[in-house]
């Protein structure tokens, strides 16, 4: 094959680049212009039309589709469906449920016989299968009733189950399960069971369980149930029966489906395990919700005839006849309940029914409710029921305020109950503490104190707080008070909150939680001006006498927010300095770091100033504090995210580079091999924003030391290092600009020691890419720094680190070949190349050599065309090479150009390479002669055909002949875009206008397109 | 699929009284059309002598003497005979609701022994005021181990209107003994008398809770009982049976003590 000797084209860089611009158009004022605002006439019409079609558009659409999300949501689409009824598993669940609830049925009537002893001398297993009677599938009836046995073991498991919750009542229940049948002996193992409980610890399962292994007749599988049953057992359980309730209403059993609620709210009754009730009653009122929501609607829906629908707003009057007696027929019923809880909260949950009954119903009822609960002894129990009348209250009316008010008055009229002997005598039998049995209170304290306080007028409000302070014991109305109403108000009374406060007695409600409630409402709004100091002064002397580290934290970190946002640092520093002092004894902070994390993001979130935070003294000694890695770590964060967000000037204030480079020293130490990846960005993200904010302005020798030592402490991140890299070639670069390109001996060596730092930082990074990139970058700006010989030396590291590049590799967690990168890499590099002058005592375009050596070394795919492409860069590089006058320059820097200036023996040379270069490509086409790379030939000869079109000169007969060669073997297979080739030519045509390029005329005549036949 | 055959009648709650029109309709549904002889609608009143389970013996004979009155009885041919076409046919019906012969037609009421008679009374409120101690308490065997207590209330009246709920007030004003509950009990007097003597029952027609537990000293307790429907009635007298009412409240104390104070009343309809 013939060696085709290489001729660059002469290039007029100048010239080219004027033709390559646009034309500059005269424009006259009003002309149309693309930049120009619209006008209004313009816009106007527009719209109009616009209009038109849109609402053309969505008149089609309404007629002929419906909204396909709106359709789901009509509960229409499969899966809500199969969701709400077809569930086979839940089906299932509930089928297997179903005999033991109507056995926990038939037992709560049981219990009620046992508990009360209003049972006459009936055998009370025949009770039982009297009341199984009305609720019991048959099946399970006929099993129930004649095989005491099976009672007898299902008894203490289902019994349990209903009343489930605890081991304390699970050691009430085995005696019951044996003794069931004899009322005597019911007597006194209730009596048993009763005195025991009390003293009873919880820790008593070992005992239960060799009890249990005495019950001979107990199975395996109900005695595990027992041990295992838990808090979730019963919210599961209770789940059931919801569930069971929307089953028996969608099967139209509307009798069992109100016993379902019947039994439920029963429960509410029971306070045997009364740290749970608050829990219970949230589970059972959403039972009871659902109840109320299926009766009004099945109401609501006989109103609805076939024409028209009842508006939203009906009166009484719009209801038909038949819903009218449906809905009595309800109230009926639940006014005929025996028991007054059930009576109670049944016909709550059906308030809003009444709608269909008169106007003034709702309004009539809510009273005689309110009232109906004056008869509920137990004051847990009865705050609850209260509780959930203002729920339904305001949710059905709630411009009825009356009511609600005379709820909180009956409630402070009964408060006294809950220091009474029965709440005593049964907190003792359950071994509960006042102390643990008053915070059950404040959630259904809170929900009415809220309804009332919502809107309410200032005169009321005051009222209240009148009634509440005359209580004795106020304490918890007083929490009450202050987590309900409105922070203002709270907060310009605070100096008589605190007096309360102080006369509150200790025992029962804690102080701390008071003077959090008040700290909570203080740091929501502000008190008035001048009190502020005396309420900070007060509630500390307070808050510093707290014993118990953990009352103390959780009062301090309330409090630490009022401190930051209306006082300065000293007293911030002091309330810092009293918390330190708290936690720090037997390492008390080791259990409050979350309030102690708190405490740090709310000065954070104060403090925005950094120079001001950390002159602040006790905060690094509180940071001291977080002694457990990962909390530190997290504090750490926290910190540089506020920094990061907050800082906006550089700053070298040695305070904060001091305190800073502490924090992000220890968020750099806390990487270690299980680091995750993810933390690691995190981490060096953090640590990286805070570089960026440190700047000594014109002592660039200070920044310089500052990122030495950086890079000492940063070692273990990359992305930390190499930003410090970055940062370090940027400081070369300002130096560069402040001595406007000519540097004094004095920078000339600075910038020498920058360089030098990236040169020997880089070799510790692991990612190839990025050395390979951050050499090239320092090479630039070493070159841009007159480094002629350091930018060598970043040159051939780079050059000798490329065969070390992986055929794959790792990128966001996916091997990925490296070809491409290598490719954009390598020509990025070849334009830098071009401006890099020889070594005077190595031979010419020594660095063009060796990297050629080395991507012919290189073991390529072996199905890839990259190295021909490369190759077709390398010509485009020798050829730009090869002009007088290169395309760009570095200031200062003589480039191979005026080096040799257009010395023939330099371009003798060029063009060896060049020969080189080409053989290597026209061979590599040649191995593509077969089947299946004709596509791949045609393309790359094609290319290479531009390649020599561009920079190739076509005057040379050897080259005008290769290339109508490539453009027949572009051709030959049919493999080629004809559209392509059409458009090529046209090319080729309208450059042959050019002054110069006449000859290209005729190559356009040799070059014929290929017609498809 | 055969023929459906609904009678509906035209007021929701299914509630008349002398003198006014029962009207509705009989709903007849098919799928294919019908040949039939003819429809006529019979209305029959009666009352029946039901005998109670727990006086069963005292009343034999003077069961047997009585039999199933009629009261009222008269019946419509509605349509000839011929064919009903398929779907839903509606014919509507009305009928007078007159009393045969010159008997009296008595409200419908379920008790042990039936029968009851719309009544106008005149209603005149008398309120009742009590107070319960153990000093007030009858019947008590051993007065002195009773629990001291004091308990007052109101009845807003016991002449009450059917239709209207019973209502008052009770105040636990102090008592040794936790309370464990508070209970109206509704009880039904019923006597039934001839030549051979006469039987008295009492039943418990409802007991509705009104405190449970321990309830607040001093503080007032409403209350309120909803007369149930189905088995209460006017109060009644004839010559042959009485139907009266009576409340019970009844206190139960920790650890056993029932205290109970009754109340006659007089229901009436207005």
């Amino acid at each position: 094959m013939a060696v085709f000797p290489w001729h660059s084209r002469n290039r007029n860089y100048k010239a080219e680049f004027a033709s390559c611009r646009l034309e500059a158009v005269p424009l006259e004022f009003g002309d149309y212009h693309p930049l120009k605002p619209i006008k209004v006439t313009e816009s106007k019409t527009k719209k109009v039309t616009r209009k038109g079609s849109t609402s053309s558009t969505s008149s089609s659409s309404s007629s002929s589709m419906v909204d396909p999300l709106s359709s789901v949501l009509d509960g229409t689409d499969p899966l809500s469906m199969f969701a709400a009824t077809a569930d086979p598993a839940a089906l299932a669940a509930a089928t297997v449920m179903c005999p033991s609830h109507a056995c926990l049925v038939i037992l709560e009537q049981l219990m009620d016989h046992v508990l009360l002893g209003t049972d006459e001398h009936n055998h009370v297993s025949l009770q039982v299968s009297d009341t199984a009677a009305a609720t019991l599938p048959s099946p399970l009836l006929e099993e129930t009733a004649s095989d005491p046995r099976l009672k007898c073991e299902s008894t203490p498991e289902l019994r349990s189950q209903c009343l489930k919750k605890s081991k304390l009542e699970f050691l009430r229940m085995p005696p019951l399960g044996v003794l069931v049948l004899e009322k005597s002996h019911l007597c006194d193992v209730n009596s048993f069971c009763l005195g025991r409980a009390g003293t009873a610890a919880f820790a008593m399962s070992e005992k239960v369980r060799t009890r249990l292994e005495e019950l001979d007749d107990f199975e395996e599988g109900s005695q595990k149930e027992l041990l295992n049953l838990t808090q979730q057992d019963y919210v599961n359980r209770i789940e059931e029966l919801n569930q069971s309730l929307k089953d028996a209403w969608a099967s139209d059993q509307k009798v069992k489906a109100l016993k379902i609620v019947i039994q439920c709210s029963k429960l509410l009754s029971d306070t045997s395990v009364i740290q749970f009730y608050p829990s219970k009653f949230v589970l059972i009122t959403d039972i009871l919700d659902t109840f109320g929501k299926l009766v009004y609607e099945r109401i609501f829906s006989m109103c609805v005839d076939n024409r028209s629908v009842l508006p939203d707003h009906f009166s009484p009057e719009n209801a038909n006849d038949t819903a009218k007696e449906t809905c009595l027929n309800w109230f009926f019923k639940i006014a005929s309940i025996r028991e007054l809880i059930p009576r109670f909260y049944v016909e709550a949950s059906i308030l809003k029914c009444n709608k269909f009954l008169s106007k003034t119903g709702i309004s009539e009822c809510l009273p005689r409710l309110t009232c109906m609960i004056r008869g509920i002894g137990d004051p847990l129990v009865s705050v609850y029921a209260r509780a959930y009348l203002c729920r339904v209250g305001m949710e059905v009316a709630p411009h009825l305020k009356e009511s609600l008010n005379k709820n909180f008055f009956d409630f402070l009229l009964t408060f006294k109950q809950i220091h009474g002997d029965t709440v005593q005598n049964q907190l003792v039998v359950q071994g509960v503490e006042l102390p643990s049995y008053l915070p059950l209170y404040p959630p259904a304290m809170d929900w009415i104190f809220q309804c009332i306080s919502y809107h309410a007028p200032e005169t009321l409000l005051t009222e209240m707080m009148e009634r509440c302070k005359k209580l004795g014991n106020n304490a918890l109305l007083l929490n009450s008070v202050m987590s309900a109403f409105r922070a203002e108000f709270i907060a310009t009374r605070s100096m008589d909150f605190i007096g309360m406060i102080k006369e509150c007695d200790e025992s029962g409600f804690p102080k701390h939680l008071l003077f959090r409630s008040l700290g909570l409402n203080l740091a929501l709004a502000d008190p008035p001006e001048s009190d502020r100091l005396q309420i900070l002064n007060e509630a500390w002397k307070v808050i510093t006498k707290l014993k118990n580290p953990q009352d103390y934290i959780n009062c301090a970190e309330v409090w630490v927010e009022y401190t930051c946002k209306h006082f300065t640092k000293r007293e911030v520093n002091t309330v810092l300095a009293d918390v330190i002092k708290h936690m720090t004894p037997d390492r008390a902070f080791e259990d409050s770091y979350p309030q102690l994390q708190l405490i740090i993001k709310k000065v954070i979130a104060y403090f925005h100033d950094f120079s001001v935070l950390f002159s602040v003294e006790k905060f690094l000694p509180f940071l001291d504090m977080f002694q457990k890695e990962s909390v530190r770590v997290e504090v750490c964060k926290c910190i540089m995210e506020a920094f990061i967000k907050h800082q906006q000037e550089p700053t070298k204030d040695p305070v904060i580079l001091n305190a800073l480079l502490h924090v992000c020293k220890t968020m750099h130490d806390s990487v270690n091999a299980l680091t995750l990846e993810d933390e690691k960005r995190m981490l060096s993200y953090l640590i990286n924003g805070f570089i960026k904010m440190v700047s000594f302005g014109r002592d660039f020798e200070q920044q310089l030391s500052f990122y030495v030592e950086s890079r000492s402490m940063f070692c273990n991140l990359e992305p930390v290092l190499v930003q410090l890299i970055h940062s370090v070639n940027r400081l070369a670069m300002e130096t560069r600009k402040v001595m406007k390109g000519n540097h004094s001996r004095k920078t000339a060596a600075f910038v020498r020691a920058c360089v030098a730092y990236c040169f020997i930082t880089i070799p510790s990074l692991t990612g190839i890419f990025t050395r390979l990139n951050l050499y090239l970058h320092s090479g630039q700006v070493a070159l841009a720094n007159q480094c002629l010989s350091q930018a060598d030396a970043f040159f051939k590291a780079a050059i000798s680190l490329i065969p070390e590049v992986p055929k794959m590799i790792n990128i966001e967690g996916k091997m990925r070949p490296s070809e491409s990168f290598l490719l954009e890499f390598l020509c990025n590099f070849f334009s830098t190349l071009l401006i890099v002058p020889d070594h005077p005592e190595r031979g010419v375009l020594f660095l063009v050599r060796e990297l050629l050596n080395v991507i012919q070394d290189y073991t390529w795919e072996d199905n890839s065309d990259e190295k021909i492409r490369i190759y077709t860069c390398v010509l485009h590089l020798l050829s730009a090479m090869s002009q007088e006058t290169y395309l760009y320059h570095i200031d200062k820097v003589d480039s191979n150009d005026s080096l040799y200036g257009g010395d023939s023996k330099f371009l003798a040379e060029n063009n060896k390479l060049c020969e080189t270069v080409m053989a290597q490509i026209l061979e590599h086409l040649k191995t593509l002669a077969k089947d299946e790379a004709l596509k791949r030939q045609s393309s790359l000869g094609l290319s290479f055909f531009n390649s020599i079109l561009a920079h190739g000169d076509l005057r040379n007969n050897k080259l005008n002949q290769l290339s109508v060669n490539l453009w027949h073997l572009a051709q030959r297979h049919g493999c080629a875009d004809t559209r392509t080739m059409v458009k090529t030519l046209e090319y080729i045509k309208k450059r042959s206008k050019q002054p110069d390029m006449t000859h290209l005329t005729e190559l356009a005549l040799r070059l014929p397109l290929q017609t498809r036949t | 699929m055969g023929t459906a055959l609904d009678i509906k009648i035209k007021r929701a709650n299914k509630v008349y009284h002398a003198g006014e029109v029962l009207s509705g309709v009989v709903v007849i549904s098919s799928k294919d059309s019908v040949q039939h002889q003819g429809v006529s609608l019979t209305m029959e009143g009666t009352v029946n002598l039901q005998l109670s389970a727990k006086s069963v013996g005292v009343f034999e004979a003077f069961y047997n003497s009585v039999k199933p009155i009629q009261i009222i009885n008269s019946t419509i041919e509605m349509v000839k005979p011929g064919k009903f076409p398929s779907g839903k046919t509606e014919i509507p019906f009305e009928f007078p609701l007159h009393v045969k012969g010159n008997k009296v037609l008595y409200e419908t009421y379920h008790g042990v022994f039936v029968n009851i008679q719309p009544q106008k009374g005149k209603l005149t409120p008398s309120p009742v005021d009590f107070t319960i101690t153990p000093e007030t308490l009858q019947n008590v065997k051993e007065r002195a181990l009773l629990p001291k207590f004091l308990i007052r209330g109101h009845l807003n009246s016991t002449n009450c209107v059917i239709t209207q709920p019973l209502t008052g007030e009770l105040v636990v004003e102090s008592s040794e003994a936790a309370i464990r509950s508070v209970e109206l009990q509704l009880v039904r007097v019923e006597t039934c008398g001839c030549a051979e003597g006469y039987a008295r029952d009492a039943t418990e027609i409802q007991n509705i809770q009104i405190a449970d537990g321990d309830v607040c000293r001093g503080l007032s307790v409403p209350i309120y009982m909803v007369f149930p429907r189905l088995f209460t009635c006017p109060t009644l007298e004839t010559t042959n049976f009485k139907v009266e009412f009576e409340v019970n409240i009844v206190v139960h104390l920790h650890p056993d003590h029932l205290i109970t104070e009754n109340f006659p009343l007089k229901l009436c309809r207005t």
